[in-house]
């Protein structure tokens, strides 16, 4: 029960300190006539939505932690009861707390991550599930501003003989794995650039599989997921090291050319500004987090 | 078919004239149609096209590697299969039995199933000694499916030659080992080599399915390349690449299935 509250305190106590913000903000600079403006813009009634009054988020089932949890820290059901318990989930009330909807008024709807970036009419009025800025998906849909700027890193069995490596010169002469077409990828052949060819799956789960198998030595995943990768699915596994941030960001899907998105994007820069991204960010992700590998 | 004199160039002049027509109006009707532009810019990009000839080529050793290792061991283990198929009499029904159940397994499973369940699965057991490398699983999966393809070719084969063949030849003395070894397969083995290469060319075409291993083979590398760029032209040099291999041996098979027509009708080659 406390692990369920003490999240949901800490968002009511950090929107409680970002109105307290807002309201100095507003004496204190003269842009405040513009800010009223877009605020009447952005009043709930104003809002376009789905469904009037109702704020419907589109998620994958199952959402996996650390970006959605049930009380009980597994994978999430969006068709079960609502969470707040993971990161994604965290700031997703923080915004919908920001655009005036109380958790009753937020309905979550099952979309599957590939669905979720098509062009085309969306029964959701945003999508949260760690879906990457691309700037071909930007033109099928629209995006958000970055609520989680993406690092990658690098996961290795514990007996491995890569998993102590300190640098990425360590790195060199193992076989690194990754799933084709991400920034994982990219990662490996741009940041750790390795002496052996890079080892390409086509879905995370196999990469996976091969690092059990020790068909591959390490791992490249966005650290977020090597969190859950290192927790859940391969419990011999650690995460050796971060490697610096490329520009990867993740971002919150509208339909392509949504109003609802500036609006959106107000209420992230409000939850930027007083500190609320960051300490969601060290409460779910950064806990634990090993270094970053030069 | 050859046709000689005016009649012959007249057909030539013919067939000429009707594939510039018909090559005329598909180019007409695909670079009239609306999309055309955008799937010109997508599959036929000539920057990345020359981009991918730098690196596919590359990785398109790595399938010529795995299907020149992999036909090696096929040949012999299709024939193996075969052979222990028709063992006659009631002691070698176990072996027998084999054949028919390898057979009909390896031919029945997608080829895409052995190849994920062997190259992921076996190294899982985690057994000391057993190989992990990818490429090796992949060319074992290959090796097990392509061997119950070419087993039931060479059976063709043999249950091709007339069995007054095997029957002269016990007769003579020669041991059924022997019948088989030195009558029956080299007939049988003559007559099945197109549809060989027919198994051979679809086994070049399968090795881009050891991919899905990790291992970076030349669709592979057009799958990384293409979604770096969000254009479908690697695809296209890695489709040339395949086909400027499989149309030679297509044309080779051609001519002998041509040669063995006319040795079978008695004609002398020209």
């Amino acid at each position: 029960v406390r692990r369920f509250f003490l999240p949901l305190i800490a968002v009511l106590a950090l929107a409680a300190a970002a109105c307290g913000s807002d309201e100095e903000a507003t004496t204190t600079t003269p842009a405040g006539g513009t800010e009223t403006a877009a605020a009447d813009a952005c009043a709930k009634d104003q809002l376009n939505l789905v469904s009037d009054g109702q704020l419907t988020i589109g998620a994958d089932n199952p959402s996996f932690p650390p970006w959605f949890q049930d009380a009980e820290g597994a994978p999430w059901d969006p068709t079960g009861p609502p969470t707040d318990q993971g990161y994604e989930a965290a700031v997703t009330a923080g915004v919908a707390e920001q655009l005036g909807f109380s958790p009753d008024e937020v309905r979550w709807v099952v979309v599957p991550f590939n669905n979720s970036y098509k062009p085309g009419p969306k029964d959701f009025d945003f999508y949260v599930n760690q879906v990457s800025y691309k700037p071909a998906r930007d033109e099928a849909v629209d995006f958000s501003d970055s609520y989680y700027d993406v690092e990658q890193a690098v996961v290795a069995l514990k007996d491995s003989e890569f998993a102590g490596a300190t640098s990425l010169a360590d790195l060199q002469g193992a076989k690194l794995g990754a799933q084709v077409g991400t920034t994982s990828y990219d990662a490996i052949v741009n940041v750790v650039q390795p002496d052996q060819e890079p080892a390409v799956f086509d879905r995370n789960i196999d990469a996976i599989t091969a690092l059990k198998n020790g068909q591959i030595d390490g791992l490249v995943v966005d650290f977020p997921t090597s969190l859950y990768v290192t927790a859940v699915q391969v419990p011999k596994g650690t995460i050796v090291g971060r490697l610096p941030a490329g520009e990867e960001y993740l971002g919150f899907v509208f339909e392509d050319g949504n109003p609802l998105r500036d609006c959106v994007n107000e209420a992230l820069a409000a939850l930027h500004e007083d500190g609320t991204i960051e300490q969601l960010q060290d409460e779910w992700i950064n806990a634990s987090a090993p270094p970053v590998l030069e | 078919l050859r046709a000689s004199g005016v009649s012959g160039r007249r057909s030539t002049l013919i067939a000429l004239l009707s594939t510039v027509v018909f090559g005329a109006v598909v180019v007409l009707i695909v670079a009239s149609s609306p999309g055309w532009p955008e799937v010109k810019r997508l599959f036929f990009s000539g920057d990345v096209f020359a981009d991918s000839l730098e690196v596919i080529p590359e990785a398109f050793l790595v399938n010529v590697k795995i299907f020149l290792v992999a036909e090696a061991l096929i040949l012999p283990c299709g024939l193996l299969i075969a052979v222990l198929r028709s063992l006659p009499g009631p002691a070698f029904f176990p072996l027998r039995a084999f054949a028919v159940v390898y057979a009909d397994l390896f031919r029945g499973i997608p080829t895409i199933l052995v190849i994920y369940l062997l190259g992921f699965g076996v190294p899982a057991l985690g057994l000391s000694g057993v190989p992990i490398d990818p490429l090796f699983w992949g060319v074992v999966a290959l090796v097990l499916v392509y061997s119950a393809y070419v087993s039931e070719v060479y059976r063709a084969g043999i249950e091709s030659v007339h069995p007054s063949q095997a029957a002269a030849a016990r007769s003579l003395g020669l041991s059924h080992a022997k019948a088989l070894r030195f009558v029956v397969l080299p007939q049988a083995v003559r007559r099945v080599i197109p549809p060989l290469l027919n198994d051979f060319i679809g086994l070049q075409k399968d090795t881009a399915l050891v991919g899905l291993l990790g291992v970076v083979e030349a669709f592979r590398q057009s799958t990384i390349d293409s979604s770096a760029t969000f254009n479908f032209t690697p695809y296209l040099v890695t489709a040339l690449l395949f086909v400027a291999l499989t149309i030679p041996l297509t044309r080779l098979t051609d001519w002998l299935i041509l040669r063995d027509r006319r040795r079978q009708m008695a004609l002398a080659p020209r």
